[in-house]
């Protein structure tokens, strides 16, 4: 019990020093530069502490649960020999967890908004919504398509680098030919995928699935899952502008 | 207080809302597939308690401490009246945005160096690498990236270039470099560019992007204030291979200064 006390303090403190540079960056421009008093001091207090005691928790239970899951699955899916189900499991992953995620949602909102707005598509709120949800689909299905090509990746141990150049060459050449109202849209759609619980999640997996396979350097092949999920939405969201 | 609990415990269960396709993922498939019993039930399911109840703090304290202050800040800085230009200009002058710019990078570094995301894979990349890629040295390259990238796409906004200009030429950079870089961090520097922009960042950048473009003359906010977050997600890979490629090169010169290989 003094163990995890202990271990529960220290990280605290580091939490509290992760959050320092956020306080100081606010309080710095609020006082010297716009030189207005800080509205509702007292919230901004008491949110600061919930937000070190958010990253304590997270941190410990990172520690305790979702690291060890991932790997022990990676280890359970090594051990097994089944491809197939490895790669089911991939897909399932990249789309159940995107497609829930909110910044997703709200991106996916606001791009339909842009889109009835540019008369791509007509301005009535069926039509709206029926494209942000094809377009969250979109995005989802891409990540558990990335997801999948990532796992098959560290498997056969192909070199990372090719491909993600391959596929920022792809991004290049689609640019000039999507709608100029989906390119801003699909760049950021890339970046928004990734959320706090997937990231080690599928980082723990990759990981695992390395040091589980011979002949593979968990340095090397272990990360590069989360580059494919940020990088396939772009393609994938770029392509459904153009088809619709 | 009784206000409070209730807000709380109503965002604890969207949390888990959230969480709830990737646990059904996890169990459906531990049961059906591998049919193994999980190895230490109760830790794992405390810990993943632990991991809601973390995310649910974080986010109640962000939506009261600092979303309204950055959104706030965002509309200030942006103001017309602060950055001393008549409103009814028809071109938009960069060189009276330097205090946008400034908040930009600043704004970044630091949510950066706070996000979750960043924070694990960090923590993870330290282990592996059995403390050769340190996980501060890590975080602060990540952040360095999302800092220089947040405060050219603000500048970016205020002049009305072509964005993929910009992200092309990113492209160019990284490949480049790739080819130079110590193999051991390629994936890692791409896998960081993926999660700098997660649960603290996402929201004040946007909100920064959308201030700018609806107060700054001629800009569509529709259309201009996208964007920032493929900035964002872009500069951190340059920034950490071109970390990579200067600590092996301060090794290669340490190496060679005093013959025997230092660890």
């Amino acid at each position: 019990m003094f163990l995890r006390n202990n271990r529960f303090v220290r990280q605290i403190f580091s939490s509290f020093l992760d959050l320092a540079p956020i306080l100081v960056v606010v309080l710095v421009f609020q006082i010297a530069v716009i030189q207005q008093p800080i509205p509702d001091v007292l919230d901004l207090i008491v949110g600061s502490l919930f937000v070190v005691l958010g990253l304590t928790f997270f941190m410990l239970g990172l520690e305790q649960s979702l690291f060890p899951i991932g790997e022990s699955m990676a280890y359970a899916f090594a051990k097994k020999g089944s491809l197939f189900w490895l790669l089911v499991f991939s897909f399932c992953l990249g789309f159940g967890t995107t497609v829930a995620e909110p910044a997703l949602i709200a991106v996916a909102s606001e791009a339909a908004n842009v889109a009835a707005k540019g008369d791509v598509i007509a301005n009535t709120e069926s039509a709206i919504n029926q494209y942000a949800l094809g377009l969250r689909l979109t995005v989802a299905a891409s990540v558990g398509f990335a997801i999948l090509i990532g796992v098959l990746r560290i498997i056969r141990g192909w070199p990372l680098h090719y491909i993600i150049i391959g596929g920022y060459c792809m991004i290049v050449a689609m640019t000039p030919f999507a709608p100029a109202e989906i390119i801003g849209i699909a760049y950021d759609s890339g970046g928004v995928t990734t959320s706090t619980i997937t990231v080690p999640l599928v980082t723990a997996l990759g990981v695992g699935l390395a040091s589980s396979i011979k002949g593979r350097n968990p340095m090397i092949d272990g990360f590069g899952l989360i580059a494919f999920a940020s990088l396939t939405p772009m393609i994938f969201v770029m392509a459904y502008g153009m088809l619709i | 207080m009784t206000d409070w609990l209730i807000h709380f415990s109503q965002d604890f269960l969207e949390t888990c809302r959230d969480v709830l396709p990737i646990v059904a993922i996890i169990i459906g498939f531990q049961v059906l597939v591998i049919r193994k019993p999980i190895l230490h039930p109760a830790q794992t399911f405390l810990g993943f308690l632990n991991v809601l109840i973390g995310i649910t703090f974080f986010l109640d304290g962000l939506k009261m401490a600092l979303f309204p202050l950055g959104e706030l800040m965002a509309t200030q800085l942006t103001a017309p009246e602060f950055l001393g230009i008549a409103a009814n200009t028809e071109q938009a002058d960069w060189h009276n945005y330097l205090w946008v710019y400034l908040f930009a990078a600043s704004i970044g570094f630091a949510t950066t160096l706070a996000e979750p995301s960043l924070l694990a894979v960090a923590v993870k990349a330290e282990e592996i690498s059995g403390g050769a890629i340190g996980a501060w040295g890590l975080r602060i390259a990540v952040s360095i990236g999302v800092a220089f990238g947040i405060s050219l796409g603000a500048y970016r906004i205020v002049t009305g270039t072509e964005l993929y200009y910009y992200i092309i030429a990113g492209y160019i950079v990284v490949m480049i470099q790739t080819i130079f870089a110590p193999k051991l961090i390629i994936g890692l520097a791409y896998d960081s560019g993926g999660v700098t922009t997660s649960t603290v960042t996402v929201p004040l950048v946007a909100a920064l992007g959308l201030g700018l473009a609806s107060t700054v003359p001629g800009r569509n906010p529709l259309l201009d204030g996208f964007g920032l977050i493929a900035f964002a997600s872009l500069f951190p890979i340059i920034t950490v291979l071109a970390y990579a490629q200067l600590a092996e090169w301060r090794n290669k010169k340490r190496n060679s200064s005093n013959q025997s290989p230092s660890k």
